[in-house]
């Protein structure tokens, strides 16, 4: 064996084997043998249904599942789905934003209590948040449901207090719908943020004390800047599922709540491809969008 | 592959590092390295971070594969032999113990590799020689600084390694607990006879274990011999700033005269032996260690050269010592430490004093060197 | 005074956390409640009497446990093979550099970043185009899961693996572990924490997920499906036995889980 770098030298004792005269081989192959399955499975099953969904949204929107769809660069799709559907929209991202900001509002404290105040309560407290998400989804939801209904102790109590008429209802209202969205994407909410918390040097906290800043200020100019990053994941891990949900709108809702993730799923179901497959592109490419600037106006770009 | 490093090992040879080079890309982290590390010595390199001693102390132990030349263990060239194939080991900066495995089976890791099946006498045996024999149980986070330090050293030393190599291995230890471990491994390196292969950045640490010291900076060895040799005959002014302080003075070399060389130093004539001058013409840098200095009043008649007059400009009381800063007649300001042996009063700030040295303890460098080389370098004090 | 302001200002954020993990409990609280309830008529999804009736015949309900059958094979399968895949991809990511690794980044994200109801039509849209309409089922519903699980196992495994000093496995060679010895003696066992915390992940995804598998089922019925279908009509009450099985599970399964943790923390 000769070496490749210039170290002709074959010591006797070391060469039988090869291993010491000559230079080890450079496996940088491995890595696709470890990369190659996983990233084959996300491109054969993510990355090519994204650009079959785009090609479907512009398919002649006369085709059906029976005479089949032909390529008409059909962009009056992108049109009439607006046009039809602007509404459940508009509707599902201010469901969202709305579901989202009350996630920050009462899921922050909770962070903070567990990263700075829970002590030894740390780790159960942590157990508990995510414990209720173990039971399914769905059927956490109709409990939201049995909750929320006409003559269920929230009425009640609502109507007592003069909340809402006597003759009014919350569920299949817009606040039930978003009363769903916020409580089952509170975790993701609390975990991120719960994180970023955790990871700041509580010294610096007193500092700011120490600095002649109130608690409110200390907490305005330190910890609240220092767990943007927190806020940033937070806040995109709730607002993005959130945005393409159906479910809440389906079961605590209306057909006067419906939420653009209502309509692609129906237009879905009753074979209308063309025009379901332009709304989840536009949806896909808004919520791409918001992400990006939101992540360069927040400046955490190493969150990817 | 090498002979197995426990048992029937070949006898130890001299660590040989020839024309060792590597290249990170287009920066060259050690640049045509040679070396002789001979068997049985407490060898360091020092040098400043980045410099490239931990990058040859890595293709030593075949964490790092070298650009060019070799690495040689008595007869055997080890240059492209796996780290798992070489009769060498390592106390890694940190550590790096297994957290998930406990004490005993940290130290017992190496032979249990080796296929040894018997491993529980010469266990013991290590901890009992750092110390920690009823720590055996305890997992590595259990366990202090000293002690998981201790710990590293016996899950190297247990392999009888020919070379044993320590990567900063008390950097993250406190001062008191250092000087400690200093001595401790001094005295089992004594003990346990094997080369030891010492890479620091602290110049103190290096001076108190070493037999030998390599300077290290750039990627090549400056100067290298024993600790008395390189402080007081430094070769280059980053030696001669990193391993204690300088004061140097420029000057230039007016001729000879017999075994000495006379020089003009800043409108002064002085003295010393050529052989300790690197350069022998033209200009030069004369460098006195600041403990070699001698303060006199004005008018007070001492041996050895003079500089003539200075003021002092600062005065720092340490205890042991007393340390000046000195403005001399031209401007420059020179450090002189003196021993507070109570013959002497302390001067004051503003006192004019005389600046004198023995030309036996100067020494002189090569002028186109950088008189700031080594200065701000992150050499602990 | 001064005291007890501080005393409440101290408290007071301990007891805002408390009172939202208390309504993050609440529809438990129904769901463990329902499981027990013996409604007054089929179609009346309410509170009225006490029953053991839903526990001791979880199965009456056409349907059901073949659908948690078909899930729990989902959940598994899904599991295995997304653990696998997302672990090699990990490795790949933090201990190899190649070229097209920021682009590896950006795909393993987007999976994360997309709304499920975009990834289930666009699967659809997939399989359709190319002629799979017709057998939609098990399987597509394993690919489907296999895909969203897998952006999540590699980051949770790719933290846990950037946490891990690699010099120890360096240390493992230089005390003459082979590669293999150095991986299987100290690279796997600390990794072990997140492959598990991954697999566990995935399983959860994959079991709960709904609208993906909306798309993609066919004539498959997987336990959300189940639920969702039956709360187009009247709800059995069963639903509620499974929900407080599974979270009872999980509480048993994460508590048992700390426990051993302390204790074996207490033994050294």
């Amino acid at each position: 064996m000769t070496s490749s770098a210039g170290a002709p030298s074959v010591a006797p004792e070391l060469a039988p084997d090869g291993d010491a005269s000559s230079p080890p081989r450079r496996r940088r192959s491995s890595a696709w043998f470890l990369l190659l399955p996983g990233a084959l499975w996300l491109v054969a099953f993510f990355l090519t249904p994204m650009v079959q969904l785009v090609a479907t949204s512009l398919y002649d929107p006369s085709g059906s599942e029976e005479t089949g769809y032909a390529m008409t660069w059909a962009w009056g799709n992108y049109v009439d789905a607006l046009d039809f559907y602007l509404e459940p929209f508009v509707r599902g991202f201010a469901y969202s934003a709305i579901a989202t900001a009350l996630c920050l509002v009462i899921g922050y404290p909770l962070a903070y209590a567990i990263a700075f105040k829970a002590g030894r309560w740390k780790n159960l407290m942590l157990v508990l948040v995510i414990a209720p998400f173990f039971t399914s989804f769905l059927v956490r939801t109709l409990a939201w449901k049995l909750i929320l209904s006409d003559n269920g102790f929230v009425v009640g109590i609502a109507k007592t207090l003069g909340l809402i008429a006597d003759d009014g209802r919350l569920l299949a209202t817009g606040f039930a719908v978003v009363a769903g969205l916020t409580y089952n994407f509170l975790p993701f909410m609390v975990l991120p943020l719960y994180v970023s918390l955790e990871k700041i040097d509580h010294r610096l906290i007193e500092a700011a004390g120490d600095l002649y800043s109130s608690p409110a200020q200390g907490f305005r100019k330190v910890t609240l800047p220092l767990s943007m990053p927190g806020v940033v994941a937070g806040t995109l891990l709730t607002f993005i599922p959130s945005a393409g949900d159906f479910i809440n709108a389906q079961l605590l809702g209306d057909t006067t709540t419906q939420m653009i993730g209502n309509v692609i799923e129906s237009r879905f179901e009753v074979g209308d491809y063309p025009a379901a497959a332009a709304l989840s592109v536009t949806l896909m490419v808004l919520i791409v969008a918001m992400v990006a600037i939101y992540i360069r106006r927040a400046g955490t770009e190493e969150l990817l | 592959m090498p002979a197995d490093p426990v048992s029937g090992a070949p006898p130890p040879g001299d660590l040989q590092l020839l024309s060792l080079t590597k290249r990170f890309g287009e920066f060259t982290a050690v640049d045509d390295l040679d070396l002789v590390v001979p068997a049985g010595s407490f060898f360091a390199l020092l040098g400043p971070s980045g410099c490239g001693k931990t990058t040859t102390l890595r293709m030593v132990a075949g964490l790092e594969v070298p650009t060019t030349g070799e690495v040689r263990l008595g007869e055997q060239d080890i240059t492209w032999a796996k780290p798992y194939k070489r009769p060498v080991n390592t106390v890694f900066q940190s550590y790096a113990l297994f957290p998930h495995l406990t004490v005993y089976e940290n130290v017992a890791f190496g032979l249990r590799r080796q296929g040894r099946k018997e491993v529980t006498e010469p266990v013991r045996d290590m901890l009992r020689l750092v110390e920690l024999e009823s720590f055996g149980a305890r997992k590595p986070a259990q366990l202090s600084g000293g002690q998981q330090q201790r710990v590293a050293l016996a899950r190297a030393l247990i392999n009888q390694p020919q070379v044993l190599l320590l990567d900063e291995p008390l950097g993250a230890l406190d001062l008191k607990l250092r000087r400690q471990m200093q001595i401790e491994l001094k005295s089992i390196q004594g003990e346990v006879g094997t080369t030891f292969v010492h890479v620091t950045h602290d110049q103190e640490e290096a001076m108190t274990m070493a037999d030998t010291i390599a300077v290290m900076h750039r990627g090549v060895i400056e100067q290298m011999g024993s600790p008395a040799e390189l402080y007081e005959s430094p070769r280059t002014t980053f030696v001669a700033n990193f391993l204690g302080q300088s004061n140097l003075v420029p000057c230039a070399i007016n001729g000879r005269d017999g075994g000495d060389l006379v020089i003009d130093a800043q409108g002064a004539l002085v003295r010393m032996p050529a052989e300790r001058a690197q350069v022998h013409q033209g200009k030069a840098w004369l460098g006195v260690r600041p403990e070699k200095i001698i303060l006199g009043s004005p008018g007070e008649d001492l041996p050895g050269n003079s500089l003539g007059e200075a003021r002092i400009v600062d005065v720092s009381f340490v205890g042991v010592s007393t340390q000046y800063l000195v403005r001399t007649s031209w401007g420059q300001e020179l450090m002189a430490f003196e021993q507070n042996t109570g013959a002497r009063p302390l001067m004051r700030a503003g006192d004019q004093v005389h600046v004198r040295f023995a030309g036996a303890h100067a020494f002189l460098l090569d002028h186109d060197q950088d008189a700031r080389a080594g200065v701000d370098e992150d050499s602990a004090a | 005074m001064i005291r007890l302001g501080r005393w409440v200002s101290d408290h007071a954020i301990m007891a805002i956390g408390a009172v939202v993990l208390a309504y993050m409990f609440v529809p438990i609280v129904i769901v463990v409640l329902m499981s027990f309830n013996r409604p007054a008529s089929r179609s009346a999804y309410t509170l009225d009497a006490f029953t053991l009736d839903n526990w001791l015949h979880p199965c009456e309900p056409e349907g059901l446990c073949s659908s948690l059958v078909t899930s729990m094979q989902i959940g598994l399968l899904a599991t295995f093979a997304s653990t696998v895949l997302g672990t090699l991809m990990a490795f790949a990511l933090v201990r190899h550099s190649f070229r097209g690794r920021a682009a590896t980044n950006v795909v393993i994200f987007l999976p994360m970043a997309s709304p499920e109801v975009v990834m289930g039509a666009s699967l659809l849209a997939l399989f359709v185009s190319v002629g799979f309409g017709g057998v939609l089922g098990f399987w597509t519903i394993l690919v489907a899961h296999i895909m969203f699980c897998l952006s999540f196992v590699v980051v949770t495994v790719r933290a846990r693996l950037q946490g891990m000093d690699s010099r120890l496995e360096q240390a493992a060679m230089d005390l003459y572990a082979t590669e293999a010895q150095a991986f299987w003696r100290v690279t796997f066992p600390l990794v072990f924490p997140g492959i598990l915390s991954a697999a566990l992940l995935a399983f959860a995804l994959s079991f709960d997920d709904f609208i993906i598998t909306n798309f993609n089922s066919g004539q498959t019925t997987t336990f959300p499906m189940f639920v969702w279908g039956a709360a187009q009509r009247d709800v059995p009450m069963q639903i509620n036995v499974v929900g407080t099985a599974m979270f009872a599970l999980a509480v048993v399964a994460v508590l048992s889980g700390e426990m051993l943790r302390r204790r074996r923390e207490r033994v050294q």
